[in-house]
């Protein structure tokens, strides 16, 4: 009756061949492919070095102009505005500022990399409800699966670094963008449409002029949610050597010093109201012609 | 005979997944309510011919659920049909391919919405500029050709607003403008007016009525109301569950309704009002009355007869003698006819 109390497993030494042989299989497709897919990403490393760079070379009070012009220009308000030049003075003045631009340089290029890569997914999603049936679990696992299982692989690939943490960022980040661009195109009113393919739009003509602008809302959200999920996996990130403000957030856990941790830890979410803020304000903007009507 | 700009033939539209091999059972008699329940399909249009003229309206009506919205749409092929044929200028609409279509529907057809479905997103101006935009055109050969048709409808001064800023009428206003700029030959209108409230949608037949004495387009026009088919309408195709029940002028239909459907149908219409002596009068009578145009209605006819103490009319066309009307047949014409009156509703 052992049959029914004990699980019938697989014998300890096959699954112990098993597991070695997909482990000995991985190990020799890195050797092999590992460098050609390093090169792959040399452009996006080189892109993000010379951005951080950029950052850390530029004086600290441009950037500080710069934060409050780009707050403003997003949000149209002045109190934004200012509350984020003030985040960005008293971050300088805590000695958190190189940190925090290289953490804002990985964020935004690691937003853009999601925003580029994922709404030409979410557009092409919402063409064939196939296409969605094979992307919706995909995007499932890429927000399930616990965050260090798919870092191993990558890490084993392409070792610690500022790419490994860009592409764990991108992995956990992207979802969102796709997700509500398919959401959104797919939510356009159908009436609406039709009277596009009525004038004779074709599919291209009738997405960038009706559907992609009725969906921006949508689109913007899954933007902001992109941005907000790559803030939160910054200090994850710092596991495999990407520097910035999760760093001293990694050391504080290891060492107890609360008030490094509360620091950065503040001056992460800083950023993360400032980005989500001006991003939203702007969204709403975009949607200047629901005002003063009365069926809006 | 004019002209025939549109020839619908023997056009079938089924929903559902085996749609192509529904159409046998269809032929063979099977009804609406059988197909569905025994084979899940549902029959929208039944061997649908209709034959419409140039440059005249041609009103489509129906109860809803009739098909008529379906049928519209087949016109531009905004719905792709089962089986059938339809000829624009001769030219097979349901066979065109992919570039062909888009280009009928850029250059010859164009089409108002029940509900509008107006660019929310776009100003007045860019909505009416919108088919030109399709059609290549750029901005500034687009924007006066579109002012021209806003101005037209009485929009001019809301070329900045935005659909939402503007009432259900003035909406409407724009989606007519929008299909006007286009410069296309035939104006598809589903159900144009209907979601207007009656005062602003007598209004807007006026404008549609007025713009047609100009334009001469071939216009086909779906309604679910009798009052506008017969204002607006120079022929009138009654639908029932996908089927053409009744096709002619709107005094034919009036007088000679083909099925109690259409008797129910044409019951509560204002009968001296609408009916045209022409229709009545007995080409071989005689009549020591006045005479009158043929497109006089029974009402004023009526009110000069009693005026000039006479006991009939002479009708006029064209300047010619066409026969004549005496009182009794007037009075006849306009008496409710005979039957028990159902209810529209029972034939749902």
């Amino acid at each position: 009756m052992s049959f029914f109390t004990k699980f019938p497993a697989m014998g300890r030494t096959d699954l112990r061949d098993f597991k070695k042989g997909i482990d000995g299989k991985f190990k020799e497709f890195s050797r092999e492919w590992g460098e050609g897919i390093e090169a792959f990403f040399d452009p996006l490393y080189y892109f993000l070095n010379w951005f951080e760079k950029l950052l850390n070379a530029t004086p600290w009070p441009i950037i500080i102009l710069i934060v409050g012009a780009l707050a403003y220009l997003g949000s149209r308000s002045w109190k934004l505005s200012v509350g984020a030049m003030v985040s960005f003075l008293l971050i300088g003045y805590l000695g958190m500022w190189k940190n925090t631009m290289s953490t804002v340089a990985l964020i935004s290029v690691s937003t853009l990399l999601c925003i580029v890569l994922g709404i030409p997914l979410g557009i092409w999603m919402s063409r064939s409800d196939r296409v969605q049936k094979i992307i919706t679990p995909i995007l499932d696992i890429m927000q399930t699966i616990p965050i260090f299982v798919y870092l191993l692989p990558v890490v084993m690939l392409l070792g610690i670094g500022k790419i490994p943490g860009l592409i764990a960022v991108c992995v956990y980040a992207m979802p969102p963008i796709i997700r509500l661009t398919n959401l959104g195109l797919r939510l356009v009113n159908k009436d609406v449409l039709e009277a596009a393919d009525s004038f004779g739009a074709n599919y291209r003509q009738r997405l960038f002029s009706v559907q992609f602008p009725l969906a921006l809302p949508n689109i913007f959200a899954g933007v902001n949610q992109t941005i907000m999920m790559a803030l939160a996996m910054v200090v994850i990130a710092s596991m495999i050597g990407v520097k910035g403000l999760g760093m001293p957030v990694l050391q504080s856990i290891q060492n107890q010093y609360l008030a490094l941790g509360l620091m950065n830890g503040l001056a992460i979410v800083a950023l993360a109201i400032i980005f989500d803020r001006v991003s939203q304000q702007y969204g709403k903007r975009l949607q200047r012609h629901r005002e003063g009507g009365h069926d809006a | 005979m004019p002209d025939l700009k549109i020839q619908i033939k023997n056009l079938y539209k089924i929903f559902g997944r085996n749609d192509k091999k529904m159409i046998s059972h269809v032929e063979s008699g099977m009804s609406k309510a059988e197909l569905l329940e025994t084979h899940g399909h549902v029959l929208a249009l039944k061997d649908v011919n209709i034959d419409v003229p140039a440059k005249g309206v041609q009103v489509i009506m129906g109860l809803s659920g009739s098909g008529k919205s379906t049928l519209i749409r087949h016109i531009n092929r905004l719905i792709e049909p089962t089986s059938g044929e339809m000829l624009v200028d001769g030219n097979d609409v349901l066979s065109m391919s992919d570039s062909d279509l888009e280009h009928f529907r850029r250059f010859q057809a164009s089409m108002v919405f029940q509900n509008f479905a107006l660019f929310p997103h776009k100003t007045i101006l860019e909505n009416g500029m919108y088919g030109l935009k399709i059609q290549g055109e750029k901005d500034n050969q687009a924007k006066p050709k579109t002012q021209k048709w806003l101005d037209r409808v009485g929009l001019s001064g809301f070329e900045n607003h935005y659909p939402a800023q503007l009432s259900g009428g003035m909406q409407q206003r724009v989606g007519l403008a929008r299909a006007l700029s286009t410069d296309a030959d035939i104006l598809l209108m589903d159900e144009a007016f209907s979601a207007l409230d009656p005062l602003i949608r007598t209004d807007m037949q006026d404008v549609l009525l007025d713009l047609q004495k100009e334009l001469h387009k071939t216009v086909i026009f779906i309604t679910h109301d009798l009052d506008e088919a017969l204002r607006i309408g120079d022929n009138i195709t009654i639908l029932r569950d996908g089927e053409v029940i009744q096709q002619g002028n709107p005094q034919e239909i009036i007088l000679n309704p083909a099925d109690e459907y259409v008797s129910d149908f044409i019951q509560d219409i204002n009968r001296p009002r609408v009916l045209q002596i022409g229709s009545i009068a007995d080409p071989k009578g005689k009549s020591e009355g006045p005479s009158m145009d043929a497109e006089t209605v029974v009402e004023d006819a009526l009110q000069k007869i009693i005026l000039s103490k006479a006991n009939g009319i002479n009708v006029v066309k064209d300047g010619k003698n066409i026969g004549a009307a005496s009182l009794e047949q007037l009075i006849h014409a306009i008496a409710r006819p005979t039957g028990e009156k159902k209810g529209i509703e029972s034939y749902r």
